[in-house]
């Protein structure tokens, strides 16, 4: 199973298991900016899917898409089985969706929050106390039901979203940025209760900005400006990148740097905290020859090894290379 | 359609109301300060007003005619000054409205000509008051020179003719009726209660919802537009009801307003008012989406037009034709008609045909146009 | 900053304390910055990194302990300090409404600059921020990456000493992201001390030095390289592995394994012994049917140190402090 790098990855036709979640290209105009630019998407079932981007991107958009609270221009989705296109509603019983304010009703308390959402779903009442009782318990929360939900902190208050979107058990789960500007202990969490959900065959499909948590799914799409860059498990998209990341600690990071900015063989270059983050073609011989190159220069610097690419460092790469 | 999705919108929105202050200010109180400010600040009738006397003369006859003003529940006879200008600064500082001058001449004029003239004097500042004043002295006077005729005829020795009712003229004005123009209005401050309560609150509803973020996940689940619709809409149905009790518990007990028709033409009429209110705030709060807008507009549609032009204050017949027109499109004017009619008249279903077939339009349409008001779409 | 000359400390506190009532929001914290460093502030919400960078900013008065700031004394000083620092953050500085010279103009004008410098302020800050041309588009028609260079040159117009940023730059595109950090390193390299608070793991690697803050209380302090090198309690193993389901149960039960967790599509191991572990966890594997494919140790993140140091019990569970 491939995909290829380009503007849209055609559809892959995965061991004849239907996917989970399908989206063709799908489009979205807003006035004056196109949101969502003929974006294709396959996830399956059982998967952690990323939708990975910065800000702009067209994540929610998409999402919203996906959840049939917003009508495509062009395109089509489907979910478990439901175009959403054209039956919004039937599939609504079948997916649960977090917005990015968690849909909490701040003056309500824990336990109504959840009985609201229970009854939406026609949940009954044994049903509702079971699994609100597992979910809170999972998230530590189990003595905070008579709490408004407006007292919560951020990262309680998302765990709140997630057992309100969990309470019916829907077999496809939508979750627009639910980790931003929360906490990276909470965020930790948060994380740990999705990946509870793989047991359960959950198919999971989350959107960020945070490029580190693109790392934690088994795949992600990373989105730029409406569009699908890339799109493959992170190892892959590791594995594929062109050239190699050189980590040089130094004191003198900046000096480091102006040497070997423009040194042969570099395509990019960042200064970080304590040192000079490089992506280098494969050629061998490029760590000696930068040795030399500092050496010569007196320029003080502690090792050159090569490091893991990050997301961000693929982001770059490949916009640099379409230019 | 489900039940139970209904059910929860509804519970989840009552316990909103419970716990937002502003709304429990607005469903409560509200009503009752206004039935309390309209009901005794606005009266179109007087009493106790106040009166400057300058009595020139200040014979048996002069002193009678001034305690005729005093015994009258409508004056008070405050002072009795010595000239004119006593009486005209008082009238100018507002601390009278009236000033009686009897002339110096007064009895000998009364029994010699068997007429006599007696100067009022009226601040007419306040068109209103002064109007009645005048009315009121006028009254007063009448009854005084009736009195003087029953004495004259009886010394003339006319006792005959006088034990047969003479002419007594009781001004038959309808301010002599006690409190009776408080009468027409407080049926008609329901309609007002109900029209701000109703679309003030609503509008709020489906507006607080897009503002807090919440709606994006609410139409992701399978609650349908019209389980949201009838869901909210039916605590403020119920509280529109409570407020109306509350409205006519005050009217007919504490203010004692009567109350000659039936409770079932009340609930009916009540009943197709809210719903054509509640209507309008919905659809108000599902086309502006944020709350401070959508009040504001709530206001002006439901709460201008009935303090204006549902004629529960300012009689309809008496305003301009272009603006009667005007009130044909006013629910509130079919809604205060029936209400005055089932109040002061008894009247019964029948006689109510010409608002109730309007209201139920009126809740046909607005209905109507509030079932699609509100989509279950981002865009 | 080369090595001859000796750095200026720009900002120190010493057993800086706040308390709010009977709730301790800052418990003692020390740390001092000096000129020209970038320092990143790292903590859960009420852990008291916003409490500390008020009163960095002259915003709070400190219970009790010191702190100076660019030679003031924050507690007697806070008006006088104001015009030394520059605050920017990037999801609330700038008026959207008004064009891009509107909003220079405005924050040249809250902030003093004088009229004869005001002029060429400008236009430089529009140049920093690769601006020229756009002067006149309305602000909140620029895309993420502009608007935030935008209030960087909006904080900077009064050429502050001290440059606190608030995530400035959450949710922006790599690229633009590397730009921003390119200029806050030349102002850096000028001699402006820059403080960043954020929850992004990725910014916090742009900064020189890191300061956890936890619980009110520094639990950690160093720069990023220095506070990955390990773990406390152990070693990070990356494990992969079929059937994860079931490898991740049994390591549960595993007495050398000291956590277990899912991460993509692998598990992260901490163990106690790493050389034993190597060699013990795939014989552990297989006896429950599970297929190693790969098992190495591999560095922590910066995530991973943070979340350890952070997570005495429930300090991101408390609800939010007064």
């Amino acid at each position: 199973m491939r995909a290829s790098i380009s503007r849209s990855p055609p559809l892959e036709i995965a061991e004849a298991i239907a996917p989970a979640v399908r989206a063709e290209g799908l489009v979205k105009r807003f006035p004056g900016v196109i949101a969502v630019d003929h974006l294709n998407l396959e996830v399956h079932p059982g998967e952690i899917f990323g939708l990975v981007g910065p800000d702009g991107a067209g994540k929610t958009t998409t999402m919203r898409m996906l959840a049939g609270v917003l009508s495509p221009d062009e395109g089509s989705t489907t979910i478990a089985g439901f175009d959403v296109v054209r039956d919004p509603e039937g599939v609504k019983n079948h997916i649960s969706y977090m917005s990015q304010r968690f849909g909490l009703y701040e003056d309500l308390t824990v336990a109504e929050n959840i009985r609201f959402y229970a009854d939406l779903f026609g949940l009954g009442r044994r049903e509702r106390e079971e699994h609100a009782a597992r979910l809170l318990k999972a998230a530590g929360m189990a003595e905070f039901r008579d709490r408004l939900a407006g007292k919560l902190s951020g990262g309680m208050k998302q765990k709140l979203g997630l057992t309100c979107a969990l309470i019916h058990r829907p077999s496809v789960l939508l979750l627009d940025e639910p980790t931003t500007g929360v906490d990276p202990v909470s965020r930790r969490d948060f994380w740990q209760i999705l990946y509870s959900l793989l047991r359960e065959n959950v198919t999971i499909l989350i959107s960020t900005a945070y490029l580190d948590e693109a790392e934690r799914c088994s795949r992600l799409a990373l989105l730029f400006k409406g569009r699908v860059m890339l799109c493959d498990s992170p190892d892959e998209l590791k594995r594929r990148m062109p050239g190699t990341v050189l980590i040089v600690p130094s004191t003198r990071a900046r000096e480091v740097r102006e040497v070997l900015a423009d040194a042969e063989g570099v395509s990019s270059s960042v200064l970080v905290g304590d040192g000079v983050h490089l992506v280098v073609d494969d050629a061998p011989g490029r760590i000696a020859q930068f040795r030399k190159q500092l050496e010569a220069a007196s320029i003080p610097f502690d090792s050159i090894d090569p490091g893991e690419p990050s997301i961000e460092d693929l982001f770059v790469a490949y916009v640099q290379a379409q230019h | 359609m489900s039940w139970s999705r209904l059910i929860a919108m509804a519970r989840k929105e009552l316990i909103q109301i419970r716990r937002d202050p502003r709304s429990l200010l607005i469903a409560l109180l509200m009503p009752i300060i206004m039935m309390v400010l309209l009901g005794y600040g606005v009266s179109l009738d007087a009493k106790h007003i106040a009166v400057y006397a300058y009595d020139q003369e200040g014979s048996q006859d002069s002193q009678a005619l001034l305690k005729h003003f005093q015994a009258s529940q409508y004056f008070d006879l405050v002072k009795t000054v010595s000239n004119y200008r006593q009486l005209t600064r008082a009238i100018d500082s507002d601390r009278c409205k009236l000033g009686v001058v009897i002339p110096y001449d007064f009895s000998k004029t009364l029994r010699d000509s068997g007429r006599a003239s007696v100067q009022v004097i009226v601040d007419g500042t306040d068109d209103n008051t002064a109007n009645l004043a005048m009315d009121y002295a006028r009254a007063v006077i009448v009854a005084y020179s009736g009195a003087v005729q029953l004495d004259w005829m009886g010394r003339q020795g006319l006792a005959a003719l006088a034990s047969s009712a003479p002419i007594s003229v009781e001004a038959r004005t309808w301010f002599n009726e006690d409190l009776e123009s408080r009468n027409f209005i407080i049926p008609g401050i329901i309609a007002l209660v109900m029209a701000l309560v109703g679309a003030l609150l609503t509008s709020l509803t489906i507006s607080r919802e897009w503002e807090r973020g919440t709606m994006e996940q609410l139409i992701s689940t399978p609650v349908t537009a019209r389980e949201v619709m009838l869901g909210k809409l039916a605590p403020y149905f119920g509280i529109g009801m409570a407020d109306a009790v509350l409205c006519f518990v005050m009217g007919v007990w504490w203010f004692g307003v009567p109350f000659r028709g039936t409770i079932l033409a009340l609930f009916l009429t009540t009943t197709l008012f809210l719903i054509v209110i509640l209507g309008i705030g919905f659809m108000i709060s599902a086309a502006i989406k944020n709350q401070l807008g959508a009040s504001i507009i709530a206001l002006l549609v439901t709460l201008m037009p009935t303090s204006m032009l549902s004629g529960y204050m300012f009689p309809i017949d008496q305003m301009p034709a272009a603006v009667r027109a005007i009130t044909y499109i006013v629910s509130s004017r079919y809604y205060v008609t029936a209400l005055k009619a089932i109040f002061l008249k008894g009247a019964g279903i029948e006689a109510l045909a010409e608002p109730l077939i309007a209201l139920t339009l009126y809740a046909g349409v607005v209905g109507f146009f509030a079932m699609r008001a509100f989509k279950k779409n981002l865009g | 900053m080369t090595t001859e000359e000796t750095p200026v400390i720009s900002v120190q506190a010493r057993d800086l304390v706040k308390r709010f009532g009977a709730f301790t929001a800052v418990d003692r914290i020390s740390f001092s910055v000096s000129r020209g460093e970038i320092m990143g502030f790292l903590g859960p919400n009420g852990a008291g990194k916003s409490t500390t960078i008020r009163i960095l900013c002259g915003l709070l008065r400190p219970t009790s302990g010191s702190v100076r700031v660019a030679g003031y004394d924050v507690a007697t000083d806070a008006d006088a300090l104001r015009q030394h620092i520059g605050y920017m953050s990037q999801k609330f500085s700038l008026y959207d409404d008004l064009r891009v010279a509107e909003n220079l103009r405005f924050f040249g004008g809250l902030y003093s600059v004088p009229r004869n410098l005001i002029d060429e302020r400008i236009e430089s800050a529009i140049q920093m921020a690769g601006l020229a041309g756009h002067e006149h588009d309305i602000t909140g028609t620029l895309a993420g990456g502009w608007k935030q260079r935008l209030a960087l040159g909006c904080a900077v117009l009064h050429r502050p000493s001290i440059l606190f940023l608030d995530e400035p730059t959450s949710g922006v595109d790599p690229i633009s992201r590397r730009t921003f950090w390119d200029l806050i390193h030349d102002l850096a390299a000028s001699g402006v001390t820059v403080i960043v608070s954020t929850h992004y793991m990725d910014e916090a690697e742009y900064c020189n030095h890191l300061a956890l803050i936890n619980r009110g209380r520094i639990v950690a302090l160093g720069s990023p390289g220095e506070l990955k090198t390990h773990l406390r309690r152990g070693t990070l193993l990356l494990v992969k592995c079929q059937p994860l389901g079931p490898a991740l149960e049994a390591l549960e039960r595993n007495p050398d394994v000291l956590e277990a967790a899912v991460f993509g599509n692998a598990l992260h191991l901490v163990v106690r012994d790493a050389e034993r572990a190597i060699v013990s966890i795939p014989q552990f594997l297989a006896e429950h049917h599970v297929q190693t494919i790969e098992l190495k140790e591999i560095p922590p993140s910066l995530e991973d140190v943070f979340v350890e140091l952070a997570s005495a019990p429930s300090a991101a569970d408390e609800p939010r402090a007064p």
